[in-house]
């Protein structure tokens, strides 16, 4: 009876070899495009990571601070202060700024995918039949898989972190570029049409600054996605504050894991309140009249 | 350019099998059926009318009615099912996607119901939104939208968001921006519904006194049938995607095409549209100056009435011929009634509002006189026929139908399509 339960009754189905030889596949026919994209990636990290490490501690914290009073006021700005110089207490500045490069440049790539592809769905339904199927399969599947796949296409390093962010952190900006847009009320959209704007200036001119809020939503999330996997990537060796924290784990260091955690924390907390605070602002709404 | 708007037999069926839906209308289906056979909505069903340059034309119905879909069909923001749309001599159905726009950019524009406004522009931005599409200079269009916004009564607004406006002023702000671009066909899909009582008074006051000047095309929808009977040069009611009746709002209140018409109307105050020319009819007889006193005084008698009026060869209404004055004068020897006439009577031109007749109608012996500008005498409204428009009887059929006027024979009804 037992043994009846436990019974397999589908036929057998090779999934992972099949998905093993499409990998295969990609690796031999595709080798042309994951080189360069290696390359550029990488590039593209080490330009913004020496932007951050580069200059002086006081210059970035001082450029820190400003960023947050315009966007949050002057509790914040104090708040940013006493943060990053409690995470230059710890000595983890520097990894701190690694992971801080590795989550733009996977965004900053993650936005500029996704929002094209948000105002796609919004203005053609079949695209956005297909297109959000595969958001909900890019956001479920786990994160792992995404930096196994990467491993195996761009070796380690800080580019397959890039990469698997990158995926994993994609879908909202689709998602709420879409729905920005789709929400616009119908009869403002009417409105232009009805004076003979082209299809063009509908969206540049009415839909876009209109759909901003809910995309900038959108670019906040994409980033707090992107930090999430930081810690991840760090299992690849993207290096920064995740492989502090993966070292932590590995040596039970538990100290060093919560200074980690710590710093993430504080990243986080900057990123998205920065961020929410350009989004949400008049600034957004009115900067575009 | 001639500006004129026409549409013939525009058809719009929403959903995904339209030929089927389409065959069935022409086989003489109607909405009902093909939504329960079909699975299509017939929004609107073979509407044509006519709007000729400078009138103002009202398209009214209840919800549901399809009002909205016709309109947005006359600029395509809907694309007619079948059926053609003519500004003056253009096809609208065969313009490209350029002509198209074209035609939006500089013959129509368009005033919608909740505004419509960029929240993101300023107010002077919004006016100037249909010339920059244009191409005209920053400069030029600034100066046009101020002057739009000046007309609309908004002058020193220019910077202010339309969040910062009242109802009322944001949809001046809409007004400015379909002025602006100086297309001489307006659009206008409920303008006024959003607003509030007092506020849309005002604004239907304000479009009444810019049409008397501008002389735009307007096709005007609107569900308020006291809002189409004030603004109207006339009205199309429309019902379930059809035309019931087209016509002025008097001919609609005074001679309803259906019972739907009839109720709908039910509730006008009538007063306020029927005009004296509907309530008239021919007098029972009318006599010349020179006819004698006692020949007056007998007929009189028999009428039972206290006076008659007393025409020239021309028509023109020379006075009153009443029975104590021409008693009087009968005693004293005068052969003539030409000089026993008084003056005791009220003229009125034929426009003239019933609500303005009560009073007139209150204060004389004899019927009220309707004459056109020459002083011929037209007609005539007794007290008993006036309440009676007034009151909503049928003066067609009535016992006095047999004098309705001079042009009353062909009054209202269905509009014949060279209209």
């Amino acid at each position: 009876m037992h043994d009846l339960l436990a019974q397999q009754i589908a036929p057998d189905l090779d999934v992972a070899g099949w998905a093993s030889g499409v990998v295969d596949w990609l690796l031999a026919n595709f080798a042309f495009i994951f080189g360069p994209l290696r390359t550029i990636v990488s590039a593209l990290v080490g330009w913004v990571e020496t932007l951050l490490v580069g200059p002086p501690v006081v210059v970035i914290l001082l450029a820190f601070t400003a960023l947050a009073f315009f966007a949050a006021g002057w509790a914040f700005a104090l708040f940013t202060l006493a943060a990053f110089l409690l995470v230059d207490a710890m000595g983890h500045f520097e990894a701190t700024m690694v992971s801080l490069a590795l989550v733009l440049v996977a965004a900053l790539l993650a936005v500029a995918i996704g929002i094209p592809l948000g105002i796609l769905a919004a203005r053609n339904n079949t695209a956005s039949s297909v297109i959000k199927p595969l958001m909900d399969f890019m956001q479920t599947m786990p994160a792992f898989v995404y930096l196994l796949l990467a491993v195996i296409f761009f070796r380690i390093g800080v580019v397959p972190g890039v990469i698997a962010s990158l995926v994993f952190s994609m879908p909202p900006a689709v998602r709420l570029t879409e729905l920005g847009i789709r929400y616009v009320d119908r009869e403002v959209v009417e409105a232009a049409e009805a004076f003979g704007a082209t299809p063009r200036t509908v969206l540049t001119g009415v839909q876009l600054p209109l759909a901003l809020p809910s995309i900038m939503a959108g670019v906040n999330q994409v980033i707090m996605l992107a930090l999430s996997m930081v810690v991840i990537a760090g299992l690849a060796g993207a290096g920064g504050l995740g492989g502090i924290i993966v070292e932590g784990v590995q040596r039970l260091r538990v100290g060093l894991g919560f200074e980690g955690g710590l710093a993430v924390v504080i990243l986080a907390i900057f990123l998205d309140r920065v961020t929410a605070g350009f989004g949400s602002g008049d600034a957004g709404v009115r900067r575009s009249a | 350019m001639a500006s004129h708007v026409r549409a013939e037999g525009l058809t719009k069926v929403f959903g995904d099998a339209h030929k089927k839906a389409l065959e069935a209308q022409r086989s003489g289906r109607g909405a009902a059926w093909i939504q329960e056979q079909l699975g299509q909505t017939l929004a609107v069903d073979d509407v044509s009318f006519e709007v000729e340059e400078g009138e103002l034309f009202v398209i009214m119905g209840l919800s549901g009615s399809g009002k909205s879909t016709v309109i947005r069909m006359l600029n395509r923001l809907v694309e007619p099912s079948a059926g053609e749309v003519w500004i003056g001599d253009e096809r609208v159905g065969a313009l490209d996607k350029r002509g198209l726009r074209e035609l939006r950019q500089r013959r129509m524009s368009m005033v919608f119901q909740h505004f419509a406004l960029f929240p993101h522009r300023t107010v002077v931005e919004n006016a100037a939104f249909g010339l920059k599409v244009q191409g005209v200079e920053l400069d030029e269009r600034r100066e046009r939208a101020e002057e739009a916004l000046e007309t609309v009564g908004l002058a020193g607004w220019s910077e202010h968001y339309p969040s910062e406006l009242s109802g009322g002023m944001q949809q001046r702000v809409g007004l400015a921006r379909g002025l602006a671009t100086q297309a001489d066909i307006l659009l206008m899909d409920e303008p006024f519904s959003a607003l509030d009582p007092l506020i849309r008074r005002e604004m239907q006051g304000l479009l009444a006194e810019l049409q008397s000047e501008l002389q735009r095309t307007i096709v005007f929808i609107t569900h308020d049938l006291n809002e189409a009977m004030l603004l109207g040069d006339r009205i199309c009611v429309l019902r379930q995607g059809r035309v019931v009746q087209i016509g002025t709002g008097a001919q609609i209140i005074a001679s309803p095409a259906s019972d739907y018409v009839a109720e709908f109307v039910a509730d006008v105050d009538r007063s306020r549209v029927l005009t004296a020319d509907i309530a008239m009819r021919e007098p029972r007889r009318v006599f010349a100056p020179t006819a004698s006193p006692q020949e007056v005084l007998d007929w009189l008698a028999g009428q039972e009435a206290n006076g008659v009026y007393v025409v020239g060869d021309d028509g023109r209404v020379l006075g009153v011929a009443r029975d104590d004055h021409l008693a009087r004068g009968l005693a004293e020897g005068a052969r003539e009634i030409g000089d026993l006439l008084t003056e005791d009577y009220a003229n009125v031109p034929p426009d003239t509002l019933l609500a303005d007749l009560s009073e007139l109608a209150a204060r004389n012996s004899v019927p009220i006189a309707v004459t056109d500008d020459t002083g011929k005498l037209l007609g005539v409204v007794p007290r008993a026929r006036l309440l009676a428009s007034l009151a909503g009887a049928d003066l067609s059929t009535g016992p006095e139908a047999a004098g309705q006027g001079p042009n009353g024979a062909d009054r209202g009804r269905q509009e014949s399509a060279d209209a």
